[in-house]
Formats: structure tokens, sequence, C-alpha cells
């Protein structure tokens, strides 16, 4: 799959709490917003396919294809937790690669802010497992890590002023607002070690790719952007999981082994020049620096005191603010960072922008944790 | 000959210090009642008390569970059957409840010896809770308390054996609820005291003194259900009963707790009885009853059992008395249950060994446990090899925590956790501990807890505690 599909066009409207906006509304922007990046004047005759991720569907697959009038052909919802726009894109991705379409839409949109809740759903359908909030989820790994390599939640703390740093950077993200170390650890909490501000920001959005054959990318745009791989893998259970070491997530590591591999990346640290990764919160963040492969397992901590990660540190990490600033709808959110990665890699990302980079990654993950999404993407 | 072979008691550890209800500080030593939680009720305790009790038995003989209680929640569907199934007993185990009367306790527990003596029954499961409701701010509040007691009796029950018995029927409106009733109301007191639980305690214990022929002092534990300590002071003083022979009621710490009083009264008088020693009970409710029993003093099984006296040093206060409403869901502006139907029954029936026994499964290929039970081995990959593995009477340890302020609770947070037991990993709550005393490689225990009350009714599951509490 390698090289065989490229992204000539993206598009991403501002995410938030968007409470004038519907899903027609963001969708349609998003959308018309990639086709006009990639130069498509003609919609019906050049969108073969739409690749859709979405993960609270009021609906289905007909209010995208009412929304965007396109008829006549296949659209498909994809759904994997939080790796679900990397997912639509994979679907989008493949469905070049195998020859089967030219060209195919992929967008992400959520809109949890209809729901009338700030934050998750409580969960009473069920006995076991309860509280189920992805905060609880994702903070299990804290005590052990904390125990064995000695970091703290100053170390989050810092990740999470890195990322409101970021936000403040990039046109559509939903929180524009720096915050001190000290606003971190004096928030109310979440779920320990968790927070507010070590969370999310959960918001509206939609975010839209343009993917064609490679060989005919030349034809929307000079600057178009290879695949070079998108892998998705499922791991264990952590709750359940009788060999797992509270240390790491292992859906990361095993996608993370499979991305590289088709995309042909042995030293992921030197060859990615910039990465979007899983902020939701941001101990997730910091396991996925290790998780990837970029930094040793245990290693975190100094990465962040040294500013390995932040915008001119040696490998920016969320450089439009991640999950954490510019919004998590979750069914966009991959596809956002994808949108992300573009801009990056066509050098108009702006105050953010990071020189010269030429490979980009992004990385999804969800559930309890248990499913990985990872795409490298590069210049020709 | 038929006799109690074992006992066992649940005193719930959250207590509220009575002078919290009148806005004034906590004192260490100060009186308090012990209350159920927000997620415990007269089940949960039942089976609290019940896995006490049956510590080193094979519950595979227990052939019959009898539940008394005022306060099972639900007016159709039975107590008992909870019970049995988080128990893991047989499937044709018998199952009854005794409900109706404060006497209910009492009533069960002399069922039980007559079944077991009349050769009915091998061994009967008697359990007795109660989790009392009175309106807030009123004296009855600070009178009535939770807590559950279990007997096990059997054909060779070596605890204790019955001697002989007594009852006074006696109908008045003394104490009552009906149906559409939250709190329990009561008459006014004196004529609770002086036309109802004083003449018909002292009745049952003089016709009781009758048919052994004894006179009160040759009782080594005298133990009378209490209305409240005035009038427990007023009867024994009437059938002269020793003051160094009358068993402590627990005022000032538990509280009357209905059904349960009488049964928790003979737990803690059986706990530190000799051999030969006579102990005297008494029930009361719509009339009263005593009994003679006579203790064996051969408690095998002592050492494996928490018991009364360890159970009234368990305790945590409540730091306020609206978390005591919050918890008791007296206070609906900031607490209200939740909405919903709850659990599908459909999904209750196919995960109930699970959900209510904690019931998981071993792989007979390579001994791998897991919960719940899967069809593929996490291990070896083998499909559909088990045999059911009970987790609840293991111990285990936690792997990993987290402190939850999202979900609704009285007292947040709500601790939840990665625990291993025997190799399986369970993610499971952690109750009756504060925060600062969880640690990784924690050891705990596990206890059946109601986890929410969607759809109107207990949704019940375990939660893990500390081993050391």
């Amino acid at each position: 799959m390698r090289d065989k599909t490229a992204i000539v066009g993206v598009g991403c409207c501002k995410f938030g709490e968007n409470w004038d906006k519907s899903r027609e509304d963001m969708m349609v922007e998003a959308a018309y917003q990639a086709y006009e990046d990639a130069g498509i004047d003609d919609p019906q005759k050049q969108i073969e396919a739409v690749f859709c991720g979405v993960v609270y569907p009021n609906f289905s697959t007909g209010e995208v294809a009412d929304a965007l009038r396109l008829y006549d052909r296949p659209i498909s919802h994809v759904q994997n937790y939080c790796a679900t726009g990397t997912d639509a894109f994979r679907f989008g991705v493949f469905g070049v690669a195998a020859g089967v379409y030219d060209t195919v839409l992929v967008l992400g949109y959520d809109k949890p802010k209809d729901r009338g809740v700030s934050g998750p759903s409580v969960a009473f359908d069920r006995v076991r497992g309860l509280p189920a909030t992805p905060a609880g989820w994702f903070s299990l790994c804290a005590a052990r890590y904390f125990d064995t390599f000695g970091a703290d939640r100053g170390d989050l703390a810092k990740i999470a002023v890195k990322n409101h740093h970021n936000g403040t950077l990039a046109p559509n993200s939903m929180l524009k607002r720096e915050i001190t170390v000290d606003d971190a650890l004096n928030a109310r909490m979440i779920s320990w070690p968790f927070g507010l501000y070590d969370c999310a920001a959960q918001s509206d959005g939609a975010s839209a790719a343009i993917v064609t054959r490679a060989d005919k990318a030349s034809g929307f745009r000079d600057d178009y952007v290879l695949v070079r791989s998108v892998a998705i893998a499922l791991g264990e259970n952590p709750q359940t999981d009788p060999d797992f070491d509270f240390l790491r997530w292992k859906p990361t590591e095993y996608a993370a082994r499979q991305a590289y591999e088709l995309a042909g990346i042995g030293n992921p640290f030197d060859e990615i020049d910039v990465a979007q990764v899983h902020d939701c919160f941001t101990l997730t963040e910091l396991l996925t620096y290790e998780d990837l492969g970029l930094i040793e397992k245990g290693s975190a901590k100094e990465h962040i005191a040294s500013g390995t990660f932040e915008l001119g540190g040696e490998l920016p990490v969320n450089t439009d603010g991640g999950l954490k600033t510019f919004g998590h709808p979750t069914g966009a959110t991959g596809v956002r960072m994808i949108y992300e990665n573009v801009l990056q890699l066509r050098g108009q990302a702006g105050p953010r922008q990071v020189a010269n980079a030429t490979t980009a990654l992004s990385h999804n993950i969800g559930g309890a944790p248990q499913a990985c999404g990872i795409t490298v993407l590069g210049m020709p | 000959m038929a006799g109690i072979a074992s006992t066992g008691a649940y005193i719930p550890m959250t207590r509220l210090p009575l002078g919290l209800i009148h806005g004034r500080p906590a004192k260490d030593g100060s009186p308090e009642k012990a209350v159920a939680y927000y997620d415990e009720d007269s089940v949960t305790m039942a089976v609290a008390a019940a896995v006490d009790c049956l510590s080193e038995f094979d519950r595979e003989r227990v052939d019959s569970v009898m539940f008394a209680s005022t306060t099972y929640p639900m007016r159709e569907k039975q107590g008992a059957v909870v019970i049995a199934t988080a128990l893991g007993l047989r499937r044709d185990v018998e199952t009854a409840d005794y409900t109706g009367s404060l006497r209910a306790g009492t009533d069960a527990l002399k069922g039980a010896l007559r079944a077991v003596a009349a050769g009915a029954a091998k061994c009967v499961l008697v359990v007795a809770s109660d989790c009392r409701m009175a309106a807030p701010r009123t004296p009855m509040e600070s009178n009535l308390g939770d807590a559950a007691a279990a007997f096990l009796v059997t054909e060779d029950g070596a605890l204790a054996t019955l001697e002989a018995s007594s009852a006074v029927a006696n109908e008045m409106q003394d104490v009552w609820r009906s149906d559409a009733d939250d709190f329990v109301h009561s008459w006014e007191a004196r004529f609770v005291v002086e036309k109802g639980y004083v003449p018909s305690v002292s009745a049952a214990v003089r016709d009781l003194l009758e048919k052994v022929d004894v006179g009160v002092d040759a009782f080594a534990k005298i133990a009378i259900y209490a209305h409240d300590a005035r009038s427990h002071a007023t009867v024994t003083r009437k059938i002269g009963a020793p003051a160094d022979r009358v068993q402590d009621t627990m005022f000032g710490r538990v509280g009357n707790c209905g059904a349960a009083f009488a049964p928790l009264l003979l737990c803690a008088a059986l706990e530190s009885a000799a051999a030969g020693d006579r102990i005297l009970l008494a029930g009361y409710g719509d009339g009263a009853e005593a009994f003679a029993f006579s203790a064996l003093g051969d408690d095998t099984v002592a050492q494996h059992r928490a018991g009364v006296s360890a159970q009234l040093e368990r305790r945590r206060s409540l730091r306020s008395y609206d978390s005591y409403l919050r918890s008791r869901g007296l206070d609906k502006k900031e607490w209200e249950a939740a909405a919903g139907p709850g659990l599908a029954a459909t999904v209750r029936m196919r995960e109930r060994d699970a959900d209510i026994g904690l019931v998981g499964a071993a792989c007979e290929s390579c001994g791998q446990v897991h919960f719940p039970k899967p069809h593929v081995c996490y291990k070896c990959h083998a499909r559909d090899r088990w045999r059911a593995y009970r987790l609840s009477d293991r111990t285990g340890a936690v792997l990993a925590y987290t402190f939850d302020y999202f979900f609704p609770t009285p007292e947040p947070p709500t601790i939840m956790t990665v625990t291993d037991v025997d190799g399986c990993r369970l993610h499971i709550q952690l109750a009756d501990v504060a925060p600062d005393r969880v640690r990784l490689e924690l050891p705990v225990r596990f206890m059946f807890r109601k986890i929410h009350e969607a759809g109107g009714r207990g949704n019940y599951f375990w939660k893990a505690v500390p081993v050391e509490a």
C-alpha cells in the first residue's frame, strides 16, 4: 500500500461547542473546504465513494448522502472507538489502493454537544465496570507508571501546558488559552491523576480529506501528500488482560509495528518530523511517546522536561493543540490530525509550522483502550 | 440433635455520629448508629453476614436459606434466592423469606431449628437483616440502625442447642410501616413500652422460665431485644436479670436493627459463651418470644470469623448529615436514583452467576482464571473448556487504581481498580476505604454490594474491600 495513494485536499470546520451548527452544517463545511483544496469543482462526478467516521450516530449514512447530495454511490459509516476517523481513512485508502475507486472522500464528524451532558454519559445499564468513564479507564496506568518511573502529576501538567499553547496558534481550535502548570495542578479532579486540564475538550466538529491514486495526484495539485501507511490494531482489554503491566498501552505498540513496517520506517524518532498523537488525557500522550518507540520506555519525564516534543523541539507533537485544546469530536479526530499533518507537510501551518517536515505521523487510541490507529504521511 | 453450628454478623462500617443530626460536630466515642451506605441494603448485608457464618463450611451442604427482614427492597420478589445465588449455593436449595414483623429473625431461627429437629432439613442457613428507615431528624432516626446476623443450623450443630421456647401474641398498633410508607411509624412511646414491649417480653420470659423450670439467674447471658435503651433497662429490671448477665444492646454504636436485632444479640452472646452456659434470648414484635439456648462451646470455626466484636471495631464516620441523607436517598435535590430501565432482565438472567455470584471460570487446559467466563481462553486459546471458579471468597491485590469524581455518589470519589485474584484480573470498585489508604498491592477481599438503583431496584455486584479494615 505504501505510496499508492495520495491526499490532495483537506478541510476542517471550527471545532467547539457548536450550539448553532448542525451535523449537516459541519460536514458540508469540511467537505466543501476539502473539495476546494483539491480543486474539485464537480464532486458529483469526481467523488466515487464516501467513508465516514462517526461515533455518536443519531442517524446514519442517509444524512451524509442528503447533506452532500451524493447519491448513486457507496457511503459507509466506520466506527472503531477513538480510532474511528483513522479507520474511515484506512477504508478510503484501501478502496483506492485496490484500484476500485480513483478518488474518494473521507469525512469524520461528530456532535456530542447535542446530548445535554458535559463529558461522558454515566452508564446505568450494567453493574460491572462502573463507573465507566474514559478518564477512569485511561488513568489506570498512572499509579503503576508513577511508582515505576518516578513521574508525577507535574509531568502531566507540562503536557497540558504545551498543548494549550499550541492550540492558541491553530485557527480552528476550540480553546485558545494559555495555562500554567499550577492551573493544571489545582484544577478540580476528574479521575485521579487527571484534573480538568488533563482531559481533552469534548467538542463538535467535522474534518475531511480527499484521497486519490498517487499516479493521478498531480492532476489535482503539485504538493500532494503520499500515504505511506495506515495501520489499525486491537489489543487485549487492559482491565482483564492477565499479563498486563500497566506501564503502556499495548494497542499502540501493536499498531506502530505494523505502521512502521508498511511505511519502511526503521528509526521513528529520526525519521518522523512531526506527530499528532491521541492526548485524550495527558498520560495517554506521555505513554504514546514511548509506546510509539520514539523514546525509551520510562524516559518520557526527561523528554518532557527538556522540551523534546514542544514546537521548536526535536519532534514536535500535537502542533495544533491536540485533542486537549483543538477539541475531540470522536469520529472527526483522526481526520483532523491528517488535516494538520497535511498542512505541516505542505508548509502551510503558519506560526506553528515545523521546519522542513517531510514525514508526519498521526495516532489514535480508544476504548478500554483497545483500538489504535496510526497513519504515516510523507512528501514524494 | 439440632443445633446452631455457626454464627455470622455484619455491621456496616459506615456510622452516623448522632450529634451530626443536630449540627453538632462528631467527637471520638460519642454516640453513633450503623448505617447501610448507599451501596448497601438488607440483601447485601445479609450476604455479608452469611459469608461470615459460612467461613470454612462446605456450602454444598446447605439445604435451605431462610431470609428474615422487614426491609427487603422488593414487594414482590424473593430475597432468599438472591442470597443463595450470591453465595453460590446448590440449585436445589430451598429458599424462603420471613417478613412483616420485627420478630421475623427469631421466627426464622425457630423455624430452622424445628425443621432440622423434625428431619425435614439437615442444614439451614438463617439470615436476618434490616436497614431501618426513620424520618429525618426524628428521635426514631437516632434509635434505629442497620445490621445483619446469620446462623447455620445443622443436625449436629455444636455451638448451641435450643432447650425450650415460649411465645406471646399481642395485637396492637405500636410500631408499623404500610406499603405506602417510607419510614417506620410509632404510636406514643410510653404506650408502646407500657402496653406492648414490657408486658409482652416479660410474659414470654416468665413462661420460658416455667417451662425450663429454672430462675432467671440460671442464665449466664440474657439477650433481650430492646425497643430502646431505656425500656430495655425497664424489662431487665422487671424480669430480675442480674446486671452482669445482661447482653450489651449496642445502642449508641449500632442502633435498633429490627428483625436482625435479637439475632445479632444472640451472635454476640455465643461469641463469648463457655460450654454449659445457658443463654436467654427474647425477641419482640406483635408480641414476644423467648428462647433458652445451651451453649456447647464447640466452635471450630471461630478463628475464621469476624463476628460482632470485630465488626463493631471496623468503622468510619460519615463527614456530615448531608452525606447520610444522600446515602439514604433522602435528599432528592442532590442525589436522585438513576432513571432509566436499568439492566435488561434478559441480561440479568444470562449474567446471573457472574454478577450475583462473582463466579468466573478456570480454563481446564491451562488453568488460567477468567472473569467473566469467556468462550476462548486468554492464555492457551482453548475454546469452551471451563470449570466454574468462585472468586467471591478469594483474596486479591490491587494492581491499578483511580479515584473517580464523576460517578454520582454521596461522598466522591468512587475508587476503581484492576485487582488480581488468582491470576485473574477484575475491573472492580474498591469500597470501605479512605482514598489515602489506597496503594498498589493492597490486599483485598470481596463484598456483595448494590451498584445502583436504575430501574427502581437494587442492581447488585461485588466490590473489593481491604482485607484489613
